[in-house]
């Protein structure tokens, strides 16, 4: 199995969150992380969801996509070419003792404190899913408490737009 | 859509009247339905309405398969209504059925006031959610003046690219709303653009494989039917002097009279059709879609072919068979391109040599034709028989509409059909009980041809109550019911795997002295013809009885022996090479074509060799 990130635009309408859930579901995929919100078109929704297929199988998510009424476009994004970033809060246990490692690890990833208690900080950290993960290995002897994270988003490099191509199709 | 052309100024309504106003507007004649409590709004003006017919069914999944009937016999959309909850979940059936055969329908449902949806009001289903994974596209509508536009998108969407069926769901609070109607509305469609029109390179691509092949076959599928290109088909077949089988869904798209015709490929196809597609070299798949009931095994099948593979849905490409030419297009334009490309290479002089593969193939047609035994005792009457006398009797211009089990198979394999859409079954869901309805539809839809099911005598017991409505509403269906008193299909699989330990299949119907129901009582109840024939020599006369009586519905209950198999069989899982022509018997081949494919033990993957005695996997089971 390998990941693949596609982003997927809808029409920003009810149901379509449950349509596309359902056909993964039906067809026999498994989501990794799956990301929505409005683009720079409200009346456009863009998905990002990640799935770990074959390449033939792949193909056949993408059709089936395609065929979804209120499905505009799906775009595989490639990791080389596009900017890949997901955010992660997590909440450690650090006393007076371990406190000033932690926050070193912190600086390290370039994350954030955005919260603080006599027991515990509350870190926010963005990045490749690679980046997060180190991040969660170097966090974890000292006692992960809590742990949310989103979904995957991701952005071709580049001048082009995705969104762009797909209005003037429509 | 030419139904929009007639523009009507905005008129103040309500949404039940714009609802009935669109499907006016939409050309719909017929609407099969129930009212309840939340559609009731929407009866109330259909029953002003002097364009729509609606006819009262009783059951909503009756409704639904009349509609898949209609839309079958003629290429139009059907049109299905029912009420919320109950009324909409029975729709679920036919939905779903025309979601596998690609039969363009519109069901409408009533739903619970905007304010209620969510709060488990009476009659409460999300049928939006439930129909999801079953329907081509589906709505939700709250807001009465979205009502012309969603049926118009409704209507689009159901009969172009891949046909299907769309569900819309309005809300009685909206069907109760004032709205302005006007048409034609804006249909807003942004994400829906099939392709129908071939690539030219692909089409270049496949002539130029044909004219290398030495072994083709046109494997036809449904999508030829839904297309309407059977005229085509046959001018390419002419031109190329191809061999052709049909699909179970594609029965009528060439002559069964014509030579090239091998017959229905799969797993009770001809050996010839199987054999033939097994020794390809070359597969030219029209709007078929290498369903695991036509290509057995699929690492198996037809090994040495290359593939062809033009369909309207690009999904359907590739998806179990690796297409070494895909053709994403309606089958209508794809096989006329084909035909102005191959005649072309013909003038230049490029033309396929398949003489020797047309002997070939004649040779296994002409040595395995579909045939059965007679009953041992002589006593019993053979369904095939029955079967056989009833198409050269009613002949090509009628509409043979089949349930599921050994009498859809038999009515596939003993009826010569010479035309498109005159043939209609359930082939991919497989619904037992869609005989009877479904032939209401047809028959409501084309009221002066002869419309004959021939269902099972359990398939029958599942939806004959809309014989009541065939009788009141002057439909005047005919209804042969092959009764085994089983259900047959199950009870053949139990014999070839089970150990002939028959659990759960005997229908009490026709054996041992009793007829739990008496069927000719039941249609004599419903105000039918009811007819009985339990001996050969009774067939034709009671056939001719049944065609001479049309101010009524007709039902014969021919009592056929119960141990008729369906014949050539290929056992699910395995290699179309080891079809069998009748229980423990392989064709027997010339030594050159005996070089079968070697098997593989577990064919199943179960742990338990394959073998013709053994226990099937029980997800591979039939309905009867």
């Amino acid at each position: 199995m390998s990941k693949h990130t596609l982003s997927v635009l809808v029409e920003n309408k009810p149901g379509v969150l449950a349509r596309i859930a359902s056909l993964f579901s039906r067809r026999g995929f498994n989501i990794d992380s799956l990301a929505v919100g409005e683009t720079e078109y409200p009346e456009i929704s863009r998905m990002t969801v990640v799935v770990d297929v074959e390449d033939l199988p792949l193909e056949q998510v993408t059709k089936q996509l395609n065929k979804l009424v209120e499905v505009l476009k799906v775009v595989e994004l490639e990791s080389a070419s596009a900017v890949q970033r997901q955010v992660m809060l997590i909440k450690v246990r650090a006393d007076a003792a371990t406190r000033s490692q932690v926050l070193e690890m912190v600086q390290m990833f370039r994350a954030k404190v955005v919260d603080v208690a006599t027991e515990s900080l509350t870190i926010e950290a963005t990045g490749t899913s690679d980046k997060l993960r180190a991040l969660l290995d170097v966090l974890e002897p000292y006692g992960v408490k809590e742990l949310v994270q989103s979904g995957l988003v991701a952005i071709g490099r580049g001048p082009r737009s995705i969104t762009d191509r797909a209005l003037r199709v429509g | 859509m030419a139904s929009q052309a007639r523009s009507k100024a905005p008129v103040t309504v309500t949404g039940a009247q714009s609802l009935v106003l669109s499907l006016e507007a939409m050309d719909v004649d017929t609407v099969f339905g129930i009212p309840g409590g939340a559609i009731l709004p929407a009866y109330d003006p259909l029953l002003d309405s002097v364009k729509v017919r609606h006819i009262l069914v009783r059951h909503e999944q009756g409704a639904g398969h009349a509609a898949e009937g209609y839309a079958a016999a003629t290429g139009k959309v059907g049109v299905c209504m029912a009420t919320s909850g109950p009324g909409a979940t029975n729709l679920v059936t036919p939905i779903a059925d025309a979601h596998m055969d690609s039969v363009p329908i519109v069901a409408i449902t009533g739903q619970v006031n905007s304010a209620s949806i969510g709060s488990d009001a009476f009659q409460e289903a999300d049928i939006r959610g439930i129909t999801m994974p079953v329907t081509k596209h589906n709505y939700l509508v709250t807001n009465a003046d979205d009502i012309p536009r969603v049926i118009a998108e409704a209507f689009h969407v159901a009969s172009t690219g891949r046909p299907g069926p769309v569900l819309v769901d309005i809300s009685k609070d909206a069907l109760q709303a004032k709205t302005t109607f006007s048409w034609p509305p804006r249909v807003e469609l942004p994400g829906y653009r099939p392709v129908t029109r071939p690539h030219s390179k692909q089409i270049r691509e496949a002539a130029r494989m044909i004219a290398a092949a030495e072994r083709p076959v046109l494997y036809v599928g449904g999508g030829v039917i839904r297309a309407r290109a059977a005229a085509e088909l046959r001018r390419l077949v002419e031109l190329t002097q191809i061999p052709v089988v049909t699909t179970l869904m594609a029965r009528g798209a060439l002559p069964d009279s014509h030579p090239l015709h091998l017959g229905m490929p799969g797993m009770h196809g001809t050996v010839s059709a199987v054999t033939a597609l097994q020794k390809a070299d070359l597969i030219i798949a029209l709007g078929a879609r290498f369903d695991d009931r036509v290509t057995g095994q699929l690492s198996t099948f037809a090994p040495e072919a290359k593939v062809i593979h033009a369909d309207i849905d690009p999904a359907e490409i590739g998806k179990n068979r690796h297409a070494d030419v895909p053709i994403v297009g309606d089958c209508k334009g794809v096989i006329s391109d084909l035909f102005d490309a191959i005649d072309a290479d013909m003038e230049a002089g490029h033309l396929g040599d398949y003489v020797e593969w047309r002997e070939r193939v004649a040779g296994w047609k002409s040595m395995f034709p579909i045939g059965y035994s007679e009953p041992a005792e002589g006593a019993t009457l053979a369904p095939q028989y029955v079967i056989e006398r009833l198409g050269a009797i009613v002949g090509p211009d009628a509409t043979y509409v089949a349930g599921v089990g050994q009498h859809q198979m038999w009515a596939a394999q003993f009826v010569q059909y010479e035309r498109p859409n005159s043939w209609l079954n359930s082939g991919g869901l497989g619904t037992m009980g869609y005989a009877v309805p479904a032939a209401m539809g047809a028959k409501a839809a084309e009221p002066d041809r002869t419309v004959w099911a021939i269902d099972g005598d359990g398939c029958f017991q599942m939806t004959n109550q809309e014989l009541a409505t065939c009788v009141i509403n002057n439909i005047p269906i005919k209804v042969a019911i092959i009764n085994n008193s089983s259900l047959g299909m199950v009870r053949q699989w139990q014999t070839l795997f089970y150990n002939e330990r028959y659990s759960n299949t005997d229908l009490h119907t026709s054996h041992a002295g009793e007829r739990i129901p008496d069927f000719v009582k039941l249609a004599d109840a419903y105000g039918c013809l009811g007819l009985r024939c339990e001996r050969p020599e009774d067939v034709d006369a009671t056939i001719k009885a049944a065609m001479d009586c049309n101010d009524r519905p007709v039902v014969i209950d021919f009592v056929v022996h119960r141990d008729a198999m369906v014949w050539p069989m290929v056992p699910a899982g395995v290699s179309n090479d080891l079809i069998q022509i009748a229980k423990d018997t392989a064709p027997q081949w010339d030594r050159e074509e005996s070089d079968a494919v070697e098997q593989d033990l577990d064919a199943d993957h179960d742990g338990i060799p394959s073998g013709s005695h053994r226990t099937s996997d029980p997800a591979e089971g039939d309905q009867a």
